[in-house]
């Protein structure tokens, strides 16, 4: 047995370039969840996200054109979101789920159509993805060179969100009504303040939010698009949300751990060394999701969503 | 007082639904360069075109049927079980279990135990959720996604390590032994001297499948527990008052659409592949939501909502084949009707409101 | 006077919603720095009015005048730049906001909070001095009572510097105390030269504290009057539209033996509160106990512990036999086999499925009942359609079509099926709450008098209302409750609304 083993620092170095997706997808989240609008479509937008990214990426080999394709897929997602749930007051959830089946169904038809790769696009050139940067005095071993230095910008651009996503959301006016509009939008409306507007500017910032998680996907965690590449992350970014209390320093928490999971599943070789019992690959893959089950039977804590989550906001005196 | 005829509400609606999502797939195909009139001839040619064709066609249905009834009955008690995917798969390890280690003698009695088992591993993979959902208030739709995913790793656990046969390199059960093997519609038909083809998968879990149409609308619309079921799904507090137990009608309803989308296995594993292979259900628990939402969670609205996936489904492999069209066509297909029947509604509904009003104002004006 | 120029004039307002026209040609002069009080039945309109005032709604047709100047209000934003403030009946706040918070959002100075928030602080602290309003800005609002909420959405109107100020229903969820001290705020806002509109069914607190009075039926503003110069009866015929009966007909009651023993009863809520604390009481057969208090003191989940569905402590016997009290979801089945009838407070939530016909609606409760079962696994439909149909010709419910989904009822049909439901099980004791809510005058008048014939069959009759005049016109013995316990009993032949009231407001029965 050594626990140690359990901070190796590969280990660490992919808990941070897992956890940076499940981290921008779970603010994404929680920006709109704190609105009162439900979204199980993350999946989908970041898939949808990481698709554009990776053909722009392909075809112009400039990493930030991608990028920005990218939050424009996840953006047109995000409004087909919001008319269901804010403008046609439709089901929440219905949404979503029909989100990420026409992003699992349509990235695969146009990238087949568009690349004639099986559903993939063309491996990235090295102008084509966000390459690590070299933290200055970082060229040895140990923790600093290793794990906290050789990620690249979007890593560090996804840390950055965590406080501000707590500043926009305590210290704001805007922060404010968001959290109020989740709450009870009638307090909102009555104080003269459009629930519409407030809801579709959350929904937005999940969708910008998203799709950087999916560019980060195709363009710098890995070089290019695959099928259902995203493969569950909206999912476990949902998951990491609930854990988090839809808090912004909680969701940091959550995402590593989750990340860490990940990390780990991937050398189930250091694990084994780690605690001297060999794990199934498999319950390693599934412990995000268990971890939730446990976590939402309030087992660990009750996690009390937004009041108004869900609800479409009907005037009523 | 109502705003609009019953007949708009449960077919003119989900009708014109069904055209926006065919639109809308028509533009995707034309903007990958291909001919949406000439892939709906494929499509319809290869789904019904000849009896080989239908026993597909028809086989995709009886799958979506045992979803479909599985998210309608859980919707009328306002459950939104997501977890058709999980609770199938369930089922197969259980037909799979009972048919390779217990020696059946005759596939009649195989098909009875496996129809047992197939419900009751279903019913058992939602009754977790259920139970948390009843007694710990956890939502039903995570839970129901997370063990959609937990199913899929002990699935991927049980066939790598444990059920797949020593020396055997693809991850799947052994094949199972022949008094297993259930009559297709081929040797089912063929008793009445009506030819059909005999390599078509369709076989007698279709009868299943209407049987099971059937119960459920006995059960929803005869039964007290269908009449508690519904009263709960419409009005929680007055379930309360009027002594329905909440957490009985939680418990029961998702067991009832755990046990559904379970018995697909016995089309898909039992009945087709004979064995069971790593994602064996390809979707069709998510299939089931939209066929569910497209027949109003109605037992003959999902009936005929699973034959037109089944038409999409079949209709959708032959247009692979045939042009560069990925299979994954299908998928969006699905995605626009879950987006039209389910999300969208009022996006159909507010216009056709209104023009009811003005076409009911006019004959009263003109008394 | 009379060449004043209104702080608010309505010309000619119209509303329809679909067939309903809940406004009709609705003109009205409110004069600055008075009080307006503004009456009428449920459904008259009044809420309508305000809320297109407010913004809420669009009038189809008729324009506005704030001091003088013709002003559109699309939305609140611009009722509240023409310095209108509105305090709902069910409040608008962020329950796990502080109150600053509350106060400041929608009114921030700037894009931080930080500076809004000092600034509202020491704002608050001014307006609340000014307005005996003290109030805790730092007070998170599901802490805090109903009065204090009741005054936070009084100093988000001021903090905006609403001059015309509109309250809907403000005291039906207040202790008379509570009321009380509303009413001194009021008077305060009024020498401040505020305008106040105050919408309200209860003639009492019109001839309280109004300068004038407009009368609303059926969408209609029926009159406007000086307050000095009318009287409740006058008010209560404009409003109603024809004499009132002030007495409902019937003869003393022939108590029987006791039916309902109740003994130290005792709930405590999800939060740990203690909402009943050892509550006694027995009803006999053959008379009316009305339980009369205001809204929120306990009379709800004594309702729901006998109706079956909360859990209690203490003893509860019915006709000797004793009621189980930690009771599981099915209790509700449980109270129905022991020959407990139940018409809850609201129909809406609890005693019907507004989407399920009238003639599944009429099982609703029974539907385990043999008479509505075909055989050991199908339910009767025939039977319970057959039975809807006899229940609403002898209650005539219109439209007596037994198909109708029950929201297509009007409030008063809805209530009749309930009762109808309920007074034909002839159960030992009826339970019922808020007869006559939201329901017209015409079916009031039915309720009372299949509540009296029942009480005339020998039946135990639990009332509970939060209408004093109906507990003190249908109960033969009036109990008040409030911070759920029992302050006292009387006779309702020895009593009256003054005494009643006390003890309403916590006074003890004995020294009231």
């Amino acid at each position: 047995m050594d626990f140690f083993a359990l901070f190796d620092l590969a280990v660490l170095d992919g808990t941070v370039r897992l956890a940076t997706p499940l981290l921008l997808a779970c603010l994404a989240g929680l920006f709109s969840e704190r609105a009162g609008i439900f979204d199980i479509g993350l999946e989908g937008k970041m898939l949808a996200a990481a698709f554009l990214s990776g053909a722009i990426a392909a075809t112009t080999g400039n990493a930030w054109l991608g990028l920005l394709a990218g939050i424009a897929a996840s953006l047109v997602l995000s409004v087909i979101h919001g008319l269901a749930s804010i403008t046609f007051r439709g089901n929440q959830l219905i949404s979503g789920v029909a989100i990420n089946f026409f992003a699992a169904g349509l990235t695969v038809v146009v990238a087949q159509s568009w690349f004639q790769q099986g559903g993939r696009t063309p491996s990235l050139s090295e102008g084509g993805r966000f390459n690590p940067i070299t933290w200055i005095g970082a060229d040895g071993n140990g923790f600093y060179s290793e794990v906290v230095s050789g990620h690249s910008i979007l890593v560090y651009g996804a840390l950055l969100c965590v406080p501000l996503t707590w500043w926009v959301l305590y210290r704001t006016r805007y922060g404010l009504r968001l959290r109020a509009v989740g709450e009870n939008p009638a307090s909102v409306d009555t104080a003269g303040v459009s629930v519409i507007g407030l809801r579709y500017s959350a929904v937005v910032i999940c969708g910008v939010l998203c799709g950087i998680a999916g560019a980060y996907l195709a363009t710098a965690l890995q070089a290019g698009f695959v099928k259902d590449m995203t493969a569950g992350r909206g999912y476990i970014a949902l998951a990491a949300l609930i854990f988090a209390k839809w808090r912004p320093w909680y969701a940091l928490g959550a995402t590593t751990l989750f990340g860490y999971l990940q990390a780990l599943s991937l050398r189930p070789d250091i694990l084994e060394r780690a605690i001297g019992v060999k794990v199934q690959v498999q319950l390693l893959d599934a412990l995000p999701y268990i971890l939730t089950v446990v976590i939402l039977a309030g087992f660990v804590g009750k996690a009390i969503p937004p009041r108004a989550g869900g609800e479409p906001y009907v005037k009523e005196r | 007082m109502d705003r609009m005829p019953k007949w708009a509400d449960i077919v003119l609606i989900p009708l014109i639904s069904l055209i926006l999502a065919a639109f809308l797939s028509a533009l995707v195909m034309l903007a990958i360069g291909e001919d949406p009139i000439k892939a709906l001839g494929i499509m319809i040619q290869g789904s019904v075109g000849s009896s080989y064709a239908w026993g597909y066609t028809l086989y995709y249905a009886t799958n979506f049927i045992f979803t479909g009834l599985a998210v309608a009955v859980a919707f009328h008690a306002r459950m939104f079980n997501i977890g058709g995917e999980g609770q199938a798969a369930l089922g197969g390890v259980g037909v799979a279990l009972v048919c390779l280690y217990v020696p059946w003698s005759h596939w009649s009695v195989a098909l009875i135990g496996a129809t047992v088992i197939a419900a009751l591993f279903g019913a058992a993979w939602a009754a977790i959720p259920a139970f948390l959902q009843a007694k710990r208030g956890s939502h039903i739709v995570i839970t129901t996604i997370m063990f959609n995913f937990i199913a899929a790793a002990l699935i991927n656990y049980l066939l790598v390590k444990t059920l797949k046969p020593i020396g055997a390199m693809e991850p799947a059960t052994a094949k199972f032994p022949e008094p297993t093997h259930l009559p297709n519609m081929h040797d089912i038909l063929g008793i009445f001297g009506i030819p059909f083809s005999r390599g078509a998968p369709v076989n007698i879990a279709l009868l299943l499948a209407l049987l099971a149409c059937f119960l459920v609308w006995v059960l929803i619309w005869r039964t007290r527990l269908g009449y508690q079921l519904r009263a709960f799904g419409h009005s929680e507090s007055a379930a309360r008052y009027a002594g329905i137990s909440p957490t009985k009608i939680i418990m029961v309803s998702m067991l009832i659409s755990g046990a559904l989308a379970g018995l697909m296995a016995i089309n898909n594993v039992m009945g087709e592949a004979e064995r069971l292979v790593l994602n064996a259900v390809e979707g069709a628990g998510f299939i089931g939501i939209a066929v569910a939402l497209m027949g109003r969670n109605h037992p003959f609205g999902v009936l005929l909502a699973a034959l037109l996936f089944g038409v999409l489904y079949q209709g959708g492999a032959e247009l692979a084949l045939a042009t560069s069209i990925p299979r994954e066509m299908i998928v969006v297909i699905q995605a626009l009707v879950i987006l039209f029947t389910g999300a969208l509604d009022n996006m159909v509904r507010m216009p056709l409101e209104s023009l009811f009003s003005v076409l009911r104002r006019k004959p009263e004006g003109a008394k | 006077m009379t060449d004043q120029i209104p702080a608010i004039e309505l010309r000619g307002i119209s509303k329809s919603f679909g067939p309903v026209q809940a406004n009709k040609d609705i003109s009205i002069r409110v004069m600055p720095g008075t009080i307006h009080g503004i009456i009428g039945e449920n459904g008259a309109g009044k809420s309508t009015l305000m809320s297109i005032l407010y913004g809420f709604y669009k009038a189809d047709a008729g324009e506005i005048f704030i001091n003088g100047q013709k002003t559109s209000i699309p939305d609140s934003q611009a009722a509240i730049a023409a310095g209108i403030g509105m305090v709902f009946q069910h409040f608008k706040l962020v329950e796990n906001f502080t109150v600053l918070e509350n106060i400041i959002l929608g009114a921030e100075d700037g894009p931080l909070l930080r500076p809004s928030l000092n600034k509202a602080r020491s704002v608050l602290k001014e307006l609340s001095d000014e307005y005996e309003l003290n109030v805790d800005p730092n007070a998170v609002i599901e802490d805090i009572g109903v009065g204090m909420q009741q005054r936070v959405e009084i100093l988000k109107a001021l903090y905006r510097q609403a001059n015309i100020l509109i309250l809907d229903e403000p005291t039906g969820v207040l202790t008379p105390a509570e009321a009380d001290h509303l009413f001194r705020i009021l008077e305060n806002l009024r020498r401040e030269g505020k305008t106040i509109i105050l919408i309200t069914h209860k003639l009492r607190e019109i001839m309280e504290i109004t300068d004038t009075v407009s009368v609303m039926r059926r969408g209609q503003m029926t009159a406007t009057v000086k307050t000095a110069e009318t009287s409740p009866t006058e008010l209560a015929e404009l409003m109603v539209g024809r004499k009132v009966l002030l007495k409902i007909e019937k003869t003393p009651a022939q108590p029987g033996k006791n039916i309902l023993e109740v003994r130290e009863l005792k709930v405590t809520d999800d939060k740990g509160i203690q909402r009943l604390k050892g509550i006694n009481l027995d009803i006999r057969a053959g008379e009316i106990l009305g339980i009369a208090g205001v809204a929120g003191n306990g009379q709800s989940e004594l309702l729901e512990v006998l109706g079956g569905y909360r859990r209690a402590s203490g003893k509860v016997t019915l006709n000797g036999q004793p009621l189980e009290l930690d009771i599981g979801p099915s209790g509700g089945q449980k109270r129905r086999a022991m020959g407990i009838a139940h018409v809850p407070e609201d129909r809406q939530r609890e005693g019907l499925i507004m989407d399920y016909a009238a003639w599944e609606n009429i099982a609703f409760g029974y539907h385990n009942d043999p008479r509505f079962q075909k055989n050991a696994l199908l339910m009767d439909n025939e039977a319970m359609k057959a039975d809807t149909a006899a229940k609403m010709s002898a209650y005539d419910v219109r439209p007596p079509d037994p198909y109708l989904a029950a929201k297509s009822f009007s409030g008063g049909n809805q209530q009749k099926i309930v009762v109808a439901r309920e007074i034909e099980q002839n159960p030992d004791l009826l339970l019922i709450g808020q007869p006559t809510r939201g329901v017209d005058i015409g079916a009031i008048e039915f309720i009372h008098k299949e509540i009296i014939a029942l009480r005339d069959k020998g039946k135990a009759i639990l009332l509970v209302s939060v209408e004093l005049d109906e507990i003190m016109s249908l109960s033969d013995r009036i109990t008040v409750m409030f911070d759920g316990q029992i302050m006292g009993e009387r006779l309702a032949s020895e009593t009256n609304a003054k005494e009643l009231g006390l003890m309403m407001a916590g006074m003890n029965g004995e020294t009231a």
